[in-house]
Formats: structure tokens, sequence, C-alpha cells
């Protein structure tokens, strides 16, 4: 192509479409399926139950340590598969495309979604593109969807959280979140700063079949963070929840950060995590199985699903302390009076 | 009706009284009795939906005498708000005077007494070797002892108290029965053979068996031990405050390493050795309530040093129990006490003995404790005398629960309060209840005590809310809390509530203009507010001025950490400079680095106009105090620094400069309001700084600074509005120089100025306020609608 940047015409569905298609996206995306580039993908008939999600990601700065928007689509995409216990089985790719965005952008984008795609094991076997007018989107957004098989013998939900099941972080906390705010803030701190974006369908895979019946729960707390996902299991369970705040893993660049900025680790987004709420009884052993699978190396056990009032989520602070732990609403805001 | 219509030859006169106000359970009907016997008059006295009436009989001057004894003799817990009279025609019905049952008591509006500090009598009898009571840790009357803390229901009867596991001896049950006698209807009533008893323990829990517990709990002070004393309304830890290890030892093991401790000295002349007392602050200490007063420390005293480290204020209380007068009255017993709540820090305070040797363990070295029940936890009240009046900073034991009455009607609502030192507040009619004292939310044990507190009072003062009124803060625990109640909310903006809360108290209807000066609180607008010049009524509010919003980098992190807000303080003055300026030393360059980041990027940095934040920000650029242990610290040492520079010639100062408030006043055109540039202050003071170096000097400029521009621009805005009413309210006038010289300032503006007495400025009153605002507004919404 001997553009350097995406115009109009590239989402028009004439010439220019057929070439970012050819010498982009099938380049790269390269399945039988896509290849076909068909109106729709045909999925061969699969034993099991239909897992199916979509998300939005418009992260904003596109390229940051530790992954780009695009790896974060892939990952993020088949980690909402995993965590109702799903094999992921592929993806949609939409793209919106800002005019102007660099060519070079996309196809370094293209490539990281190539390669997460490809090491996940999940082909992209559909796609769109369309291209707005500067200012109308920021530089690219990305829509993945995914389909998943749950196997007949597998249940995951918040509602399972029982009394007495430890509840599980598969990894230290906060590191997304951390890196993606200071960047686009222009903040720079000392201590190495990265993503921790992931995929854990391997993770869950391998839990699901050593663990059968002993995970009640999973979730990626993304958004919002651990505190908001727990106050969603404690809600939707009915359930209290008790954390340790001494049991909370997170890395010391990151507490460092989030000390000087103002910060909880426990509100910051993760996009390589999942909290598992598990038989108490077989906890011990997960974590050791967890502490061998690559995705899983820092996991511990945070906290433990206790009766008490419903959708309530404690902590217990070093000094014997116990704070409520509120699900965000939006900003942090100021409480001193 | 007046006493004149009484026919003063006549032999018997007959008249009916009655009295209205706090005049039920304060043993008022007792007092009447014993009045009437004094005055040999017959009758009647009884307590009605409507107050205390009296139907007495007796010549005309013995009247007199009776009706004027009413008032002025009246028990110190009565407050006294209405009287009136009304001849009676009819003979007297029987030649005695009778307390009969009380009329009406389904609808009587329950009136608890508070807690009251051990009486002159009991102690006399505490002290006389010849006493069926003599040293009894429990010794209690009608005038006296413990009431709000061991009430489980109403109507208020022994019963329906923690003491009902205690029956009467013969010789108790008595005087419980005789109408002349103290003890006549005084529900904890007991003596060592029927009543409560001490015991001690370890630190295990288990008990020891010594032939004199006081002189063992006195043994084991002297050797440095902590004690934790079970006592009215929760536990005390209890050191020798004379002597500094033991005090390093219990903040050690309390993580509170630089709060002030309360103390607890003998008596009113052991507590004027110690500090400098005016005749008002031996009042308020000694008084029925016994508070904790703030009294300034004396230099050289035999107090340890770190009681109150770089601060000159001291809390000091009296012996208020039994328990502590036998302490006290012990040869050996230290010249002072600290008396510190018996908590892990922030939570509630312990009341359960079992509880207290699970939490307290660690802490305390031995258990001086009783059997008697604590039902509902009081901490100890915090009173500081200011511009004449004792004003609560904590408003909790001999306080609550007596109300605040209003001259308008509320419908039954409650009002939850704020995050921190939160209170809530049921109101019913022209009565509103303010809670004790119950802390910071987030801390689980006292979310708890906010949640059994409410189910608690409502039964206690038979209030069924039909309407809520929380803060606009939305990650409260009070708003989650009001939401959860599933009732009709409304939510007042904080410094709205606080300045209603004034009017509350004073009666005012508004409107006014308001001066609060806060820390933070949430605005309309969705920054946070802190130092705002209101136009006030009771429902709605225009914000006609502010202190300049700041940038406020990291959120609570710089409520914690003082020299945020300067830094933020420096970047308005001085841009990307900021960092080099040879200020804030003691901190990390690189940490200074990012705030500067912040500052520039805004990441994490609302803007807020908080006052509080600018008193932490001067803190930290005079060097007094970078990072705080606790809320308020850097504000009370700028207090204490700008002290030291105050001479006789202060207030006058506070009447000059008339030219220059002009010059830090900027007025927003799109927003309509004006701001009080702080920077441009700031900026002076730095400059002053490097050249004369004076830290007192300075801090004290700052106060006069902020006084007289505040007071410059209320006073613009009362000839523009034509309102001359001000109330002043917020944690920030905690510090007596700002309320004092505001009070002054204002007042010489022809201003008249109303600020909390009853009601504490912090945001232990914003309950109120919020129960009036809500109240009103159901009200109005109510009627709206039909
Ligand atoms: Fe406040
Ligand atoms: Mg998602
Ligand atoms: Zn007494
Ligand atoms: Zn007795």
């Amino acid at each position: 192509m001997s553009e350097t940047t995406i115009l109009l015409d590239h989402g028009s569905g004439g010439l220019a479409s057929q070439q970012l298609i050819g010498e982009l996206f099938l380049k790269y995306l390269d399945s039988p399926i896509l290849r076909g580039l068909e109106d729709s993908a045909v999925i061969d008939n699969q034993p099991g139950k239909l897992a199916f999600t979509t998300d939005s990601y418009v992260v904003d700065p596109i390229f940051f340590p530790g992954g780009d928007i695009g790896k974060l689509a892939v990952h993020g995409t088949i980690n909402d598969l995993a965590m109702r216990g799903a094999r992921p089985l592929c993806l949609s790719l939409g793209l919106i495309l800002e005019e102007g965005l660099p060519l070079a952008d996309l196809e370094r984008i293209i490539i990281s979604i190539s390669e997460a795609a490809n090491d996940c094991g999940v082909p992209i076997v559909t796609g769109d593109t369309k291209v707005v007018p500067r200012g109308k989107a920021d530089k690219i957004f990305i829509n993945t969807s995914g389909i998943g098989i749950v196997p007949e013998n597998v249940c995951l939900s918040s509602k399972q959280a029982a009394t007495g099941d430890a509840v599980i972080l598969s990894g230290t906390m906060g590191d997304h979140g951390i890196t993606i705010m200071t960047r686009r803030a222009g903040i720079s701190l000392q201590g190495d700063l990265q993503s921790d974006t992931m995929a854990l369908h391997r993770l869950v895979a391998g839990l699901l079949d050593q663990f059968p019946g002993r995970i009640h729960v999973l979730r990626d707390p993304t958004r919002g963070g651990v505190a908001t996902s727990l106050n969603e299991i404690a809600a939707s369970s009915g359930r209290s929840i008790v954390l340790d705040e001494g049991l909370l893993p997170v890395r010391p660049e990151v507490r460092a950060a989030c000390e000087i900025l103002g910060l909880e680790a426990l509100y910051l987004a993760n996009e390589g995590k999942c909290l598992a709420v598990v038989d108490q009884g077989s906890a011990a052993d997960i974590i050791a199985a967890l502490h061998r699978m690559p995705e899983g190396r820092d996991a511990a056990i945070i906290g433990t699903v206790v009766d008490g009032t419903a959708g309530r989520v404690l902590i217990n602070t070093p000094i014997g302390g116990s704070r409520v732990v509120t699900p965000l609403h939006g900003e942090p805001l100021p409480r001193i009076c | 009706m007046t006493n004149s219509s009484i026919r003063r030859n006549a032999p018997q006169n007959g008249v009916e009284i009655r009295v209205r106000g706090i005049v039920q359970g304060v043993g008022f009907r007792p007092f009447v009795f014993q009045l009437a016997s004094r005055f040999a008059i017959c009758g009647t006295v009884t307590n009605t939906s409507d107050g205390v009436v009296i139907r007495a009989w007796a010549p005309a001057a013995a009247l007199l005498s009776f009706q004027a004894a009413l008032v002025d003799q009246a028990p110190p817990l009565a407050r006294i708000t209405d009287i009136d009279h009304r001849p009676l025609s009819s003979p007297a019905e029987s030649d005695s005077f009778t307390i009969l049952p009380s009329r009406d008591t389904g609808t009587v509006l329950a009136i608890i007494p508070p807690d009251i500090a051990l009486c002159d009598d009991c102690l006399a009898e505490l002290r006389n070797p010849a006493d069926h009571r003599y040293r009894y840790p429990f010794i209690n009357c009608t005038n006296c002892g413990p009431r709000f803390s061991i009430i489980e229901t109403l109507p208020y009867d022994r019963s329906r108290t923690s003491m009902k596991q205690f029956p009467m001896c013969p010789v108790c049950a008595e005087e419980y029965k005789d109408p002349a006698n103290r003890r006549y209807h005084a529900q904890p009533n007991a003596c060592p053979v029927c009543g409560p008893q001490l015991s001690w323990h370890d630190r295990n829990g288990s008990t020891l068996t010594v032939d004199d517990i006081i002189a063992a709990a006195i043994g084991a002070i002297n050797s440095g031990a902590i004690l934790a004393i079970r006592g009215l309304g929760g536990f005390h830890l209890c050191v020798d405050a004379c002597s500094e290890a033991p005090v390093a030892q219990l903040r050690e093991r309390k993580r509170r390493p630089a709060k002030p401790l309360a103390v607890m000295v003998a008596d009113v002349a052991a507590a004027r050795r110690l500090c400098n007392l005016s005749d008002e602050q031996a009042r308020v200490l000694s008084g029925p309530q016994h508070p904790i007063v703030l009294l300034t420390v004396r230099p050289q005293t035999k107090l340890a040093t770190n009681l109150a480290p770089q601060l000159s204020d001291i809390g000091i209380m009296l012996p208020y129990t039994p328990l502590h007068h036998l302490l006290f009255t012990h040869p050996d017993c230290p010249a002072a006490l600290v008396m510190t709540s018996g908590n892990v820090g922030g939570e509630p305070i312990c009341t359960d003995n079992k509880e207290a040797f699970r939490r307290l363990a660690g802490i305390a070295d031995f258990f001086l404790l009783h059997n008697r029940d604590i039902v509902t936890r009081v901490d100890d009240s915090v009173v500081k005398v200011v511009a004449g009046h004792p004003r609560l900073m904590r408003r909790s034991r001999g306080y609550v629960p007596a109300p605040i009455l209003v001259p308008y009607e509320l419908p039954a609502i409650i009002g939850c309060g704020g995050g921190l030192k939160s209170t809530f507040s049921l109101a019913r009619g022209k009565t509103i209840f303010p809670s004790q004292h119950i802390g910071d939310l987030f801390n689980l044990p006292s979310y708890d005590f906010y949640r059994e507190s409410v189910i608690n009072l409502k039964r206690l003062f038979a209030i069924e809310p039909v309407a809520a009124c929380c803060d606009l803060h939305p990650d409260y625990l009070s708003s989650h809390f009001a939401k959860e109640l599933g009732l009709p909310l409304y939510r007042a903006q904080h410094h709205h509530a606080h300045a209603v809360a004034v009017m509350a108290e004073h009666g005012l209807s508004g409107p006014v203009l308001a001066v609060v000066l806060d820390g933070t609180g949430y605005g309309t607008d969705g920054t946070i507010w802190g130092g705002e010049l209101l136009q006030v009524d009771l429902t709605s509010f225009h914000r006609l001025g502010c202190l300049e919003p700041l940038p406020l980098p990291g959120g609570d992190a710089a409520a914690a950490e003082p020299w945020r807000m300067a830094m933020a303080c420096l970047f308005r003055c001085f841009g990307e400079k900021a960092c080099d300026a040879p200020y804030l030393v003691d901190i990390d360059p690189a940490r200074r680095r990012v705030v500067l980041q912040m500052l520039e990027s805004g990441f994490n940095t609302p803007l807020t106009s908080s006052c509080g934040r600018l008193f932490d920000a001067i803190a930290a650029l005079l060097g007094l105090q970078s990072v705080s242990s606790f809320e308020g610290e850097a504000a009370m040492r700028l207090e204490a620094c700008a002290r030291q520079a105050v001479t006789n010639r202060w207030q006058d100062e506070l009447l000059e400069h008339q030219e220059d408030c002009r010059l830090d006043l900027h007025y927003r055109e799109n927003e309509q309001r004006w701001e009080i540039i702080s920077s441009k202050f700031v900026k002076r003071m730095m400059d002053d700084l490097d050249t004369s170096g004076n830290g007192p000097v300075a801090a004290l400029q700052f106060h006069s600074w902020l006084i007289t521009r505040i007071s410059h621009l209320v006073e613009k805005l009362a000839g523009r509005t034509g309102i001359t009413t001000v109330v002043l309210s917020g944690g920030c006038l905690q510090n007596e120089l700002l309320l004092d010289g505001l009070l002054f300032s204002l007042g010489q503006r022809g201003l008249s100025t109303y600020s909390g007495v009853q009601i504490p400025h912090n945001d232990g009153g914003i309950s109120v306020g919020q129960a009036v605002i809500g109240g009103l507004q159901h009200v109005s919404s109510s009627t709206d609608e039909s």
C-alpha cells in the first residue's frame, strides 16, 4: 500500500478496503474460515453448551508496556469465555478506525492480534472494518466477540459462592490499571510497570480438569478491580467476603505507585487475573496447581466467604482493624472531612 | 396567666403549673415533691404528654416561693423551656402532696436521661465510713449515675435496664419507694449487698483474687502497667499520666503515635495545677456531665511530655464514676491518669467483658472490670470553651440523648450523618435527637455500632422514620445505609447541612449567611467543597463565595500528607518551579516530582475549596507537619504555632487591612461567586518568610488573613443581600483563634453571629442539619402532591 495513514476510502468497501483486507488482515490473521471471506463464519457443531460473549476495547494509549489494544481485545474476550468455564473456539474482530491512523500502527496492532490469537490457539474467523472521519473515534476501537464450548458438567456462577469457600486471586493486583492510568497522564514513575494482559483459558481448563466440582466461581476483575468484582460476587451469592490485607498480592512497584498517587490497588483494573471462589478443602491443592502454571505463578488465597450481611466485602488490616470495601461508583472521591 | 391572680390573704390558694422542656427522667418529680414538703404544699405532680403538671395548694406566699424555687433550683439536668400558671378555684383535694402515675404514657414523648457524674451527696456517702455504701463503686441516686448507657427499652424502669439482674435488697427497695428519699425511683439504685461488684483480672482474663482491688489497681499503675477499666459507657485504657514510659508503651500498643491522650485528675484544684483554668472552664469540668475539657497546659507540670506532643491543648476530665473517685482517693494514686477510650485505633470502644479480653489483649496488662452490662456505648464527650461558651466537639456521655428543640414541625425522619466522626439524628415534631458520637463508619465495628444504634434509638424514642436524609457524597457508608432504608430519600449538601445544624440549635429560620470552614464535602457541581460562603435557608442554599479551589493531589492522600497540599500551593504560585523551591526538603525529591506531575496532568487531583487542606498546606510550608498521624494534626500544630505570636494587639489588627482585602478577592462572572485567592497570601507569606524566618508570626498572619478576608467578604455580601445574620460552622472552627477571631471581627462589623455550642462544628453535627433539611423538604413535597 502506498498510503501511510488510514483514509476514509479504506472503509468504503471498494478497492482500498480490499487492499487492506488482502495486504494486512489476511496476511496476518490467516485461518481457513476467515480466508473464505464469506458473510458469516460457519462452525461445526460441538458437544456441550455454547458460550457467547462480546466486548469493545477503546483503551488509551493503544500501545503500552506489556501489550497493546490488539492483544487486550483477544485476551479480554477469551477471558470472558473462560470465566464461565468455556473452551474458546473462535473470535470475531470488528475494527473502527479513525481517519489518519498511521498504517504502521494498524499493522503493529494486527500483528499483535495475530500473535495473541495464535498463542491462544483461538482463530479470528470473521471480521469487519469501518473508517470514521477524524475526531469521530480515537485512533482505533476494537470489538471482539467470542464463542466457546462449556462442558456439560461445568457450571460456574457468582451465585455459587458458598459459606467457607476460599477466595483465590490468580496473581498480583493492579498491574494493568496503574500502567494505563500513568501512561495516559504522562506520569513517569520509578520501577517497571507493565500491563498483565494475558489469556487465562488454559489456567481455567487446567483447574476444571484437576478439581472437578471444586471451583464455584470465576471472575476476571477488570474495570473496578478486585473490590468491585468481589462486591458483585457477594451480592449475587447473598454472602459476605472477608479479605486479609496482608495476603493481597501486589507487586512492590504497583504498591509504591498506588501510595504516591493516592490510589488503591483493590480498585485497579486487571487484564490477566482471575478471582476463583473454591471449596475450602481443596484450596491448598488449587494454589499448588496454580503455582505450577505460568499464569498462576503468584496466585494466593486472599480471603474467605462467610455468612453475614449479604453483599458485604470486608478487609482485615494488619493492625487488627476491619474495613468495609464498597464497590466503585466512579472516580474515587475524597472522604476526609 | 400570672401569679397575681393568687389571692394573697386567703389561707389556701390553688394553682396549676405546667412545666415544659427537658423535665422528665431528670428527677423533676421527686424534686417537686421535696420542694412541696419544704414549703408545706399539698397537691399532686404528674408527667403528661405536654410536660409536667403540678396542682398545688398552699398559702399565697408559700406558693410564690415554691414557684420561684421550681425554676431557680431545678435539678441540674432539667431544662425548662416554658412554664405557665392557672389559678384553681377548687379547694385542695387532700392534705398531702402525691406523685401521681404518668398520664397518657402512650403518647409521652419519651425522654431518656443521659448518664450523669457522681453527685456531691453520693460522693459524701462514698467517703463516709459510717455509710452503708462506704467505698461502694456503684453508688448512685436520682441526681446521678448511669441512665442512657444501661437502658434497654422504655418506659424507663429497672426491669428494662441492665440492672434487672440485681434485685434490690430491702434497704434499697425502701429508699426506692420513698418519695422523700434521694433514691426515690432511682432505677440503678444499688448497694454492696445487692448491686454490681468489681473484679480484677490478668492480661489473659483470669480472675485474680486480692483483698483490695483498688489498691491492686493503683499498685499496677504505679508499676507502669496498662489497665483496661470498664466504666460507664465503655472501657478506658489507663496509665500513669506523669510517667513517660507507660505513656509511650500505651501509644505503641494502641498504635497511636501522636494523637493527644485524655487525662483524668482528682478535682478542679488538681486541674488548675496543670492547666490554665478559667471560671467557665472549671464550671464545665465539674458540671453534671463531666466532659473532657480541652485546656492549655501550663509549662513545667508533672505531666508526661508525650501526652500531647507539640500541641498546647490537652483534654482533662474529672472522676465521674464512684470507681474513679475510689482510685483517686487512694493515697498512692498518681496526680493524673491517662484515661483514653479502650479501643483499637478508630474503632468504637469495647463494652463487653469478653469482647474486651479479646480486643484489648496485647494492649492491657490488667483488667479492672464489673458485672453491670453496658447496653449502649457512649464515649466521653469533649468540650472546648471558646468565646465564652462551652462548645461540644464530641457529643456523647452526659449530653446524649438530650434533644435539640426547634421552632417548627418535622416529620419522623432520620438524618444519616457523614463519613468520619459520624452521628445520626432522629427527629419528630419539634424535637431532634442526635445520636452519640459513633466514628469512622468505614471501620466495620463502627458501622455495626451505627446500624445497631439506629435500631436501638428508634425504639427508645419511639420514632419510626417516614423519610431519610443523607449527604450528597455517594461513597459515605451513611449514604449507602440511607438508600437501603427504602424510605423517601433526600440528599443534603454537606456544608448546607453544617449551616442548618447551627440554625436548628439557635432556632433560626433564615435566610442567613453561612461561613463553613471545613475539611472536604461533596459539592453540587461534583467538585470537593470545604471553604464556603453560602446563603442558606432551611431547605435550600446558594453558593455566594468560596476559597480559591486548589488541586488535591492524591485525594485523601493529601489529607494524610500535608506536604502534598503545600506542593499544590507552590504549584499555584510558582508553576513547574514548585519542585525547586527550598521548601519541603524533608520530602524525597522523587516523590515531589511525581506530585508535580500529578498537579500538571490533573491525575487523581480533584479541585477543592477546602479550608482544612489550606491549613494543612500552610502547616507544611512552615515546616510544622509534612505527614499527619491523625486527622487534623497539621491544623492543630499550626494553631499552636500561631498562638506563640498572639499579642493583645491581635484583635485590633483584625479590623485593619481593609484595603488589602480587596486584592485577595476575585469575582467569577460566569459562576457568579466570589473567591478568596489564597495563593496570593501564600506567595506573600513565602516572601516574608525568606526575610524574617519567623514561623509563629507567619502562622498568625495566616489566621488574620483568613479572618479578615472572610469578614470583609461577608460584610460585602451582607450589604448586597440585606442579610445580617451569620452562622459559622465546619470542622476548622475547632481552631479557637479562627472561631474567636471570626466572632469578634464579624461582630465588629455589626453582624449577629451564631455558631455551634451544643452541636459540634465538625461532621458530628451534620445529621442534625440533614434531619431539618430533609424533614422540611419532605413536608413540602408531601403538600405539593396532595
Ligand atoms: Fe464537614
Ligand atoms: Mg469483559
Ligand atoms: Zn447521687
Ligand atoms: Zn441494696
